[in-house]
């Protein structure tokens, strides 16, 4: 099986290179990290990408696979059109080969205030929510912070100074709409103007590559007629 | 030496899971200056993949009280847990559910609006009487939801994180005082010290020692080794549990929820095997049991596949609508890596390696104790430890599902508590000599090329690949769910070889720049010492108990081997007692352990 790989090493390269690797025997069902791995182990150990837990979970190898956003750890070699490509996520610095600098990403996660804010004091005990109520954090709660999904997207490539992105707004969202969060007002307040959250232009790049199935895109839209419902 | 950067803090903790972020929280809030060094970014601590819960007796669902969780823990620990830790855990869970619900984390909930529990493997009402159901779940993605929760609420805090630094060292004083470590920039390759008046390791487990895992890739007990060098030993660490239900062949997890949930294993004649090993909590027995009875039915042929090779977990006869709403994690993993769909098909699985039941000594305060003279647990000033890398020990010879989030959520929470009443104390930080920096700066280099060549000069080279295969296939084949002499005393031998290959580790990259091959050589030298720690420990240990079963030693040996094993580098193996009283309630005394 043949691999095209983005390499950059800073101290040694002047510009980024492709480099071909070709694994042999690689068995049916095999995910694209195992392979990378494969590589790493028995060709050539300089080549560098973050990993961690191998099962989509903790988000760490997200990279662009055939000019798809995805985990390389859930991403099944079956599915993949040879020689398979493989980049960095693109949109932020590379820091080296595979691995990107995601400052900016996190910068705007942290921006939208991701954490519950209750200003009332807190009962001994859980604070209740229905069934209903907790549905509604569903498809929202699991995102893996991978930056698959704002990676993909062409407004967070022109503003990604502005422009908060899928993944934080959805973060934004999985706060406003949890029934416990007394910052609403607050929230929305703060997502207002042209560019932090009404950037978003339903392009859905992030709905098409999210790995965990989630849909930003819906997410923004369920903020947006909130912002609406508010200022009536 | 001058160049090298040195922070202060009041407090540096070395990992960013759920034990390390609990504890910096506690302090952050208390106004502390604290560092968090971690080697991933926070999120991608391992506490992310736990699914099932966290167990409390809430009695959301079924009655329920701390003291008959306390009875399952000590049961399911063998009778080797410390019964006043497991007191103050059980007692402390309750609050500490509700804390991290304050904290945001979205529990699955009850008509009620209350927190959903659901039943786990050796929970019992009423002192081994019915099947409890103590274990609080947001879905099968509890660690998830925790460890974001908590990442969330300390940037909230402003708690100061050093993502992606790698911890190589303590730095101990020739008192014993620890004063904080060496640690690298990953990003970069530069060495920062940082001075610390307290330390507190939250560096997880071990899982990587064996080659089929549940574990992440970076559960490389690396806080374990740091221990060990500083001359600290490793308590109980021939209790490694096996979790009965890992993809077979893959190691992916298949939370024990699914049997909390209801479903069952059978084996290659369909019969309900568990049925003949624990007539009465059946599929939820303790782990040790089911992960036994499964190995006993593969090796006596009774097995499924064409190779006979696993057993199957049966989802199916519980619905759809079950399934998607109580483990839609496992579902999402069975339809990725074996393209079934648990709600129609049985899940193959087998006895995958998953749990570090041993590690770091401490006391139920997280302060690290060792033996000194007389004294079997005597702190080292400065130093604490916490969850999966810690051995309070709460999960003694076998750790009970739910109980471990709850260990480093309880444990973070005390160990910083503690932290703030010490450093009242012990207001100002210690000269570090430049002796002790050089020392540590120099070993940081161990893996340049242009080192110091190690004695013997003209050895061959070795590669981290290479001796991390063969290192987790000796552990695999010699140190697994069933053990006896013969195939221990080859494992210590294979094992210490491959530690003296070690030292002639070379490594070709060479760059500054995120150089992942020579994290992974520190990595594999933690890897190492965790290793020699666990097989010497197992094979000195002649009884079965709890995760550890001797074929040639078949039964429990309360009278030889109800005590603590200790392995150093220094001493090899010491033991010392069991903490048999409890705080405040009556001990429970070793009884045979019957499910």
């Amino acid at each position: 099986m043949k691999f095209k790989i983005y390499r950059y090493n800073p101290e040694t390269d002047t510009k980024p290179f492709v480099q071909q690797y070709e694994l042999e025997g690689v068995e049916p069902g095999t995910m694209l990290l195992a392979a990378l791995l494969r590589i790493k182990d028995e060709q050539d150990e300089s080549l560098s990408f973050r990993r961690s837990c191998g099962e989509g979970v903790c988000g760490s190898d997200g990279m662009n696979i055939n000019g798809v956003n995805g985990l390389a750890c859930i991403t099944s070699l079956d599915t993949l059109k040879q020689p398979v490509e493989i980049k960095p996520l693109p949109g932020l610095p590379v820091i080296r080969d595979l691995i990107i600098d995601m400052d900016q990403f996190y910068k705007q996660y942290r921006a939208v205030k991701p954490y519950l804010i209750v200003n009332d004091p807190m009962p001994e005990v859980e604070l209740a929510q229905t069934p209903e109520q907790r549905e509604k954090l569903d498809g929202l709660y699991e995102c893996v912070l991978c930056a698959c999904c704002s990676t993909s997207c062409p407004s967070f490539w022109w503003n990604p100074e502005k422009f908060l992105g899928p993944a934080a707004l959805l973060q934004a969202s999985r706060f406003i709409e949890d029934s416990r969060d007394q910052a609403f007002e607050e929230r929305l307040a703060d997502l207002e103007g042209p560019f932090k959250l009404f950037r978003c232009h339903t392009i859905m790049n992030c709905v098409n590559v999210c790995p965990k199935g989630l849909n930003p895109t819906k997410a923004i839209g369920r903020i947006k007629s909130k912002m609406v419902t508010r200022s009536l | 030496m001058s160049s090298i950067e040195r922070r202060q803090f009041d407090t540096l903790i070395i990992g960013a899971g759920g034990g390390g972020l609990r504890a910096s929280l506690q302090l952050a809030e208390a106004d502390l200056s604290v560092a968090v060094v971690s080697k991933v970014f926070p999120t991608r601590s391992h506490t992310v993949a736990a699914q099932g819960g966290m167990n409390a007796a809430l009695a959301n669902v079924l009655p329920d009280n701390w003291h008959w969780h306390m009875f399952d823990t000590v049961k399911g620990s063998d009778y080797l847990g410390d019964q006043d830790a497991i007191e103050y855990m059980c007692r402390a869970a309750p609050k500490a559910v509700y804390e991290l619900e304050h904290f945001g984390v979205p529990f699955s909930r009850l008509d009620n609006g209350k927190i959903y529990q659901r039943a786990f493997g050796g929970q019992s009402q009423n002192f081994g009487g019915d099947q409890a159901a103590r274990t609080c779940a947001a879905a099968d993605r509890t660690g998830h939801a925790i460890l974001h929760s908590l990442y969330q609420q300390n940037i909230r805090a402003k708690t100061h994180f050093f993502d992606e630094y790698f911890a190589v060292d303590l730095l101990k004083d020739g008192e014993g005082r620890v004063l904080g470590a060496l640690v690298f920039n990953i990003h970069d390759g530069q060495i920062v010290i940082i001075e610390a008046k307290t330390t507190l390791i939250a560096t997880g487990g071990a899982g990587q020692l064996f080659k089929t895992t549940t574990n992440a890739l970076i559960n490389t007990g690396d806080g374990l080794g740091m221990a060990m060098r500083a001359g600290i030993p490793l308590q109980d660490m021939e209790f490694f549990q096996f979790h009965p239900t890992g993809i077979a062949g893959r190691g992916m997890l298949i939370t024990e929820g699914a049997r909390g949930e209801g479903g069952y294993l059978v084996n290659g004649d369909g019969e309900r095997l568990m049925e003949r090993y624990a007539p009465k909590a059946k599929d939820l027995a303790s782990r040790d049991v089911v992960s036994r009875a499964i190995s006993i039915e593969i090796k006596e042929g009774r097995g499924c596949g064409p190779k006979k090779d696993h057993v199957l977990l049966k989802l199916d006869h519980l619905g759809e609508d079950v399934i998607q709403k109580r483990l839609p994690g496992i579902r999402q993993t069975c339809i990725t890596f074996l393209g079934l769909d648990p709600a129609e098909s049985p899940i193959p699985v087998f006895p995958t390696a998953h749990y570090t039941m041993g590690g770091i000594p401490t006391n139920r305060y997280g302060q690290v104790v060792v033996p000194v003279k007389d004294t079997p647990e005597e702190p080292v000033a400065g130093l604490y430890a916490a969850g999966e890398c810690a051995c309070v020990s709460v999960h003694g010879g076998n750790r009970l599902g739910g109980n471990s989030l709850l260990d480093i959520l309880v444990f973070g929470r005390a160990a910083a508590n503690h932290i703030i009443e010490y450093l009242k104390e012990n207001k100002y930080h210690k000269v570090i000599d430049e002796d002790i920096v050089s020392n540590a700066v120099q070993r940081a280099k161990r893996f340049d090329l242009n080192s110091e060549p190690s004695p013997g000069g003209d050895e061959v080279k070795e590669t981290v690949a290479v001796l991390r295969k063969e290192l987790k296939q000796v552990m695999e084949d010699h140190c697994s769910v069933f053990r006896d002499k013969q195939f221990l005393i080859e494992g210590v031998d294979k094992v210490e070889q491959l530690c003296d290959r070690m030292k002639n580790v070379k490594i070709d990259d060479q760059s500054y720049t995120f150089n992942t091959a020579k994290v992974e050589a520190f990595e594999l030298e933690n890897l190492m010492a965790c290793a020699l720690a666990t097989i010497h420990s197992a094979l000195a240990r002649e009884e079965s108990r709890g995760a550890h079963s001797r074929i040639d030693f078949p039964d429990r040996d309360d009278k030889s081997w109800m005590r603590h094993s200790l392995y150093s580098f220094e001493n090899g193996l010491d033991y010392k007692p069991v903490r048999t009283k409890p705080l405040s309630v009556e001990s429970f005394p070793p009884k045979p352990r019957v499910y």
